[in-house]
């Protein structure tokens, strides 16, 4: 694990076409030795079964640190994401084009409604 | 959970001596314990609220770039595939560094730029500038965005860890010092039983020997009185019983 941090980390991506585009112009794309990409584009073709193994792919793989997920997408494989509870990788839900972020719907926030009052969340 | 459970013990004074020191011993480890998991809760509540600002302002800086995002395919056309498929080495990455709070280790990621940009020339022909401000504004997102996880992965690890400290502080004041002050309190009435018993026994004792002793009395008393032994107060002395008989020297 030291030998990781000491080269970096690398930032992975699960989303829709334009949010990829976005964090890859942004600079984060590495392909590994292997060819396999750091980022999955999601249409609404894509099946269920394929982004769940690119997330847990993604949890496996020690050289990256944070997963970025589209929140419609996580939507999609909530029970992954739930059952995900290592501090690292950290999964981050992020607000897709179309649809605005729900904090409600999020695995850390609904973790942390318990603790909180009402107000916080505005 | 019996009220009523001890420790394993022989009742002695040594016993208690160490029973003593492992009550102190635990109450001790109870209030560390018990400012620790504050510590944790100070600092948790902390980045509770860093989170929860920091998803709102996430949702703006997202916006933006989404927006700018659009503006840049509506000059230049359509480079998504142009940019999916350049894919080489990435050029932000992520370090770890660790905070130790309150002997937690907390990992905190940090963004660095590294090598050169890979898209330096998409664009080129149009639109130029407003992919540049495209890039800037996805780097502010991924720079928000590695903020965000480090204070997620901090959140996950405390909410852990404290979790483990309250279960440990709730576990020596419910279960761990009431045993022992069980243990204490058994081994004290052991004590006073068996001094009790002691007394007891030698005040038994000393009324036996007294009766003994009157008995023994009272019965010379008698004999005296009977005239059977009048010279029994003159203890009887072996060096005056007359002379031995020669052995060696025999006529």
């Amino acid at each position: 694990m030291a030998h990781s941090a000491q080269k970096g980390r690398l930032i992975a991506v699960i989303g829709d076409e334009d949010t990829c585009t976005g964090f890859l112009l942004g600079g984060i794309g590495e392909l590994n030795k292997k060819r396999e990409p750091n980022f999955l584009v999601v249409n609404k073709n894509t099946p269920r079964h394929d982004i769940e193994e690119a997330f847990r792919g993604f949890l496996k793989r020690d050289d990256i640190a944070i997963v970025l997920i589209n929140q419609t997408i996580a939507e999609e494989i909530r029970y992954a994401i739930d059952s995900h509870d290592q501090p690292i990788p950290a999964v981050i839900e992020i607000p897709s084009k179309d649809a605005p972020y729900d904090a409600s719907k999020d695995s850390i926030l609904r973790r942390a409604k318990g603790m909180f009052s009402a107000e916080d969340f505005r | 959970m019996s009220g009523k459970d001890r420790l394993n013990v022989f009742p002695s004074r040594m016993a208690m001596a160490m029973m003593k020191v492992r009550l102190k011993g635990a109450q001790k480890g109870h209030s560390l314990l018990k400012k620790k998991a504050d510590a944790l809760t100070l600092r948790f509540r902390m980045i509770l609220k860093k989170i929860i600002e920091t998803k709102v302002l996430m949702g703006d800086v997202m916006k933006e770039a989404s927006f700018s995002l659009a503006e840049a395919k509506f000059t230049t056309g359509d480079f998504n595939h142009n940019v999916l498929q350049n894919v080489n080495k990435a050029q932000m990455k992520v370090r770890t560094k660790k905070d130790n709070v309150a002997g937690v280790m907390l990992p905190i990621f940090e963004s660095y730029q590294d090598g050169s940009d890979s898209y330096e020339l998409t664009g080129l022909s149009r639109g130029g500038q407003q992919i540049d401000k495209l890039k800037k504004n996805y780097a502010k997102a991924i720079q928000l965005l590695v903020e965000l996880a480090s204070l997620q992965t901090s959140f996950v690890t405390l909410d852990e860890v404290i979790k483990i400290t309250n279960r440990r502080v709730n576990a020596i004041e419910h279960v761990i010092i009431p045993r022992i002050e069980n243990t204490l309190s058994y081994i004290i009435s052991e004590l006073d039983e068996r001094e009790r018993e002691e007394f007891f026994r030698l005040k038994k004792i000393q009324e036996k020997k007294k009766k003994n002793k009157k008995a023994a009395e009272d019965l010379k008393a008698k004999r005296k009185a009977d005239g059977e032994e009048k010279e029994m107060d003159e203890a009887p002395n072996i060096l005056n019983e007359g002379m031995d008989q020669d052995l060696l020297f025999t006529d």
